[in-house]
């Protein structure tokens, strides 16, 4: 597809949610029409109108390989990453592109995304040891087994599709929410890490697990197979124990990774 | 300049797709709760005395009721589907002989359990009852 | 951090519907199909003379506490996430209607079962 329109005689409609602060009152659907073949994705077809047609459209975009994060948008409805959705596969025409959902529209396709940093940054992302340790300690040893409990959780590429999802986040702003949640579970199943309880305090807020309802929509759309939908939920688990059991003596914070 | 505009949710987003079936899932609750109340009718009847409980067996009896409990019996099964469905989202991944178990195994035995379980009751009371 | 105190309500909605899951079908058929209509039970199973001596034993006093409460708690829980999807009422008043009612329920089946006595 890259850069040979002439070789496309098939042209599609494209419906693209605009936004300028600085000239619109509030969000418009703009069209486009675009020469079109099969195996072209929606970030190219993105990339043709942006330098064929109106250099003005604004989105975000790397990688193109659905490793970096950055092209989430809600493609006909559904959250996805621009780089991954083939327009061959099934998409209904014409294609409506959209920001996504539940978060603040800075510019056309480009969403607000430091309130979903600041979440991250409040789950204490980074192992906290057991004990101190000192070099001469040598590495920390992990089995197979133990890497499989929270491997899933670190395959997170912070592309925020699974808030979009989240009908409890789009009613619910303060709720930590699927990402957040499942980047903590990565950290608390961590065979190597001793801050359970800490990252315990947040899950036990009606603004941790508690917002959930277990619509299981987020770890639909992942892209990475991360399963948030089960982060939030086994914490869910773990809270409630903790609720009653942490009046027994002698007992810290449940933390049911083992 | 920077004036970031936020979409008002969809007030009706939990009757659409993809959210339409969680809706349905949480609906079973309020046949759950209907049948829990036919029950509380029956023991309150029981406690008033044998004309009030006569009353609550002659409607236990009537088609309204016969249709009431078929309604019932549909949610439940829908209910233990979708149950032991989202079961394993709330359990952390189970590693048996160092392999995941995958969720879809968890699901299929808990239906399995579920259904040798009402099966059981049903054959208990069969042979209790008089 | 506050902690919330849904874990209280979300363990009876556990129970309840886990209880819903395993024995509900059954319950269901049996007390509201297969009795009535005598297909496979005799219809006389649960008339008063039978149902009066299940509820005054402790075990069936238990049973029917158990099984009402539970399924009214969980079915309470799940209407009340319903209703406040369904934006149709504040929350604090849908949460005192909804776990209010399984709190009746509850009430009412204990103090039925306490008069119907040993």
């Amino acid at each position: 597809m890259t850069g040979d329109a002439s070789i496309a005689d098939r042209r599609i409609t494209v419906g693209i949610l605009r936004y300028r602060p600085e000239q619109d009152e509030a969000p418009v659907v703009q069209s486009y029409e675009i020469p079109y073949v099969d195996d072209m994705s929606v970030l190219q077809a993105l990339q043709y109108i942006k330098d064929h047609i109106d250099g003005t459209l604004s989105f975000r975009w790397s990688c193109r390989m659905a490793i970096c994060g950055s092209c989430g948008m809600m493609i006909n409805g559904k959250p996805q990453l621009a780089c991954q959705t083939i327009l061959r596969a099934g998409n209904q025409l014409p294609l409506r592109i959209e920001p996504l959902l539940h978060f603040p529209i800075e510019r056309d396709l480009v969403v607000t995304v430091s309130d979903f940093v600041s979440k991250i940054e409040s789950i204490s992302p980074f192992i906290i040891p057991k004990y101190p340790r000192t070099l001469a300690e040598g590495e920390y040893l992990q089995t197979p087994t133990e890497l499989t409990r929270f491997e899933n959780f670190s395959d997170c590429i912070n592309c925020m599709l699974c808030y979009a999802a989240c009908p409890q986040f789009g009613e619910n702003p303060d709720f930590l929410g699927p990402g957040a949640l499942a980047l903590l579970q990565r950290y608390n199943g961590d065979s190597r890490d001793g801050g359970q309880a800490e990252r315990m305090k947040l899950v036990h807020t009606e603004n941790g697990a508690w917002s959930c309802t277990a619509v299981g929509y987020c770890s639909e759309v992942c892209p990475k197979h991360v399963d948030p939908a089960n982060a939030v939920n086994q914490n869910k688990t773990n809270s409630a124990l903790d609720f009653f059991l942490r009046f027994l003596p002698g007992r810290g914070t449940i933390e049911r990774s083992a | 300049m920077r004036r970031p505009y936020l979409r008002p949710i969809d007030r009706h987003w939990w009757a659409k797709p993809p959210y339409l079936a969680y809706t349905l899932r949480e609906a079973t609750g309020i046949a759950i709760a209907a049948y829990a109340l036919v029950l509380m009718a029956g023991v309150i009847c029981l406690a008033l005395g044998r004309s009030a409980y006569d009353a609550w067996l002659g409607f236990i009896a009537s088609p309204l009721s016969l249709a009431l409990h078929v309604i019932f019996l549909v949610a439940m099964v829908f209910h233990v589907w979708t149950w032991f469905a989202i079961m394993p989202k709330t359990m952390p991944r189970l590693i048996v002989g160092g392999r995941y178990v995958e969720p879809q195994l968890i699901t299929r035995a808990g239906i399995a359990v579920a259904a040798l379980a009402s099966l059981g009751l049903l054959l208990v009371a069969r042979w209790v009852l008089p | 951090m506050k902690r919330s105190i849904s874990p209280i309500f979300w363990l009876m909605f556990g129970a309840g519907g886990m209880l819903a899951a395993l024995f509900g079908p059954a319950l269901v058929i049996i007390t509201g199909l297969a009795v009535p209509t005598g297909l496979g039970f005799s219809p006389t199973s649960m008339d008063y003379a039978h149902a009066i001596g299940f509820a005054r034993h402790p075990l069936g006093k238990l049973v029917l506490l158990v099984v009402i409460s539970l399924f009214a708690w969980h079915g309470a829980e799940r209407i009340y996430l319903t209703l406040k999807d369904m934006h149709l009422g504040p929350k604090h008043l849908l949460a005192w209607l909804s776990y209010g009612s399984a709190g009746a329920v509850t009430f009412m089946t204990a103090t039925a079962l306490l008069a119907i006595g040993l």
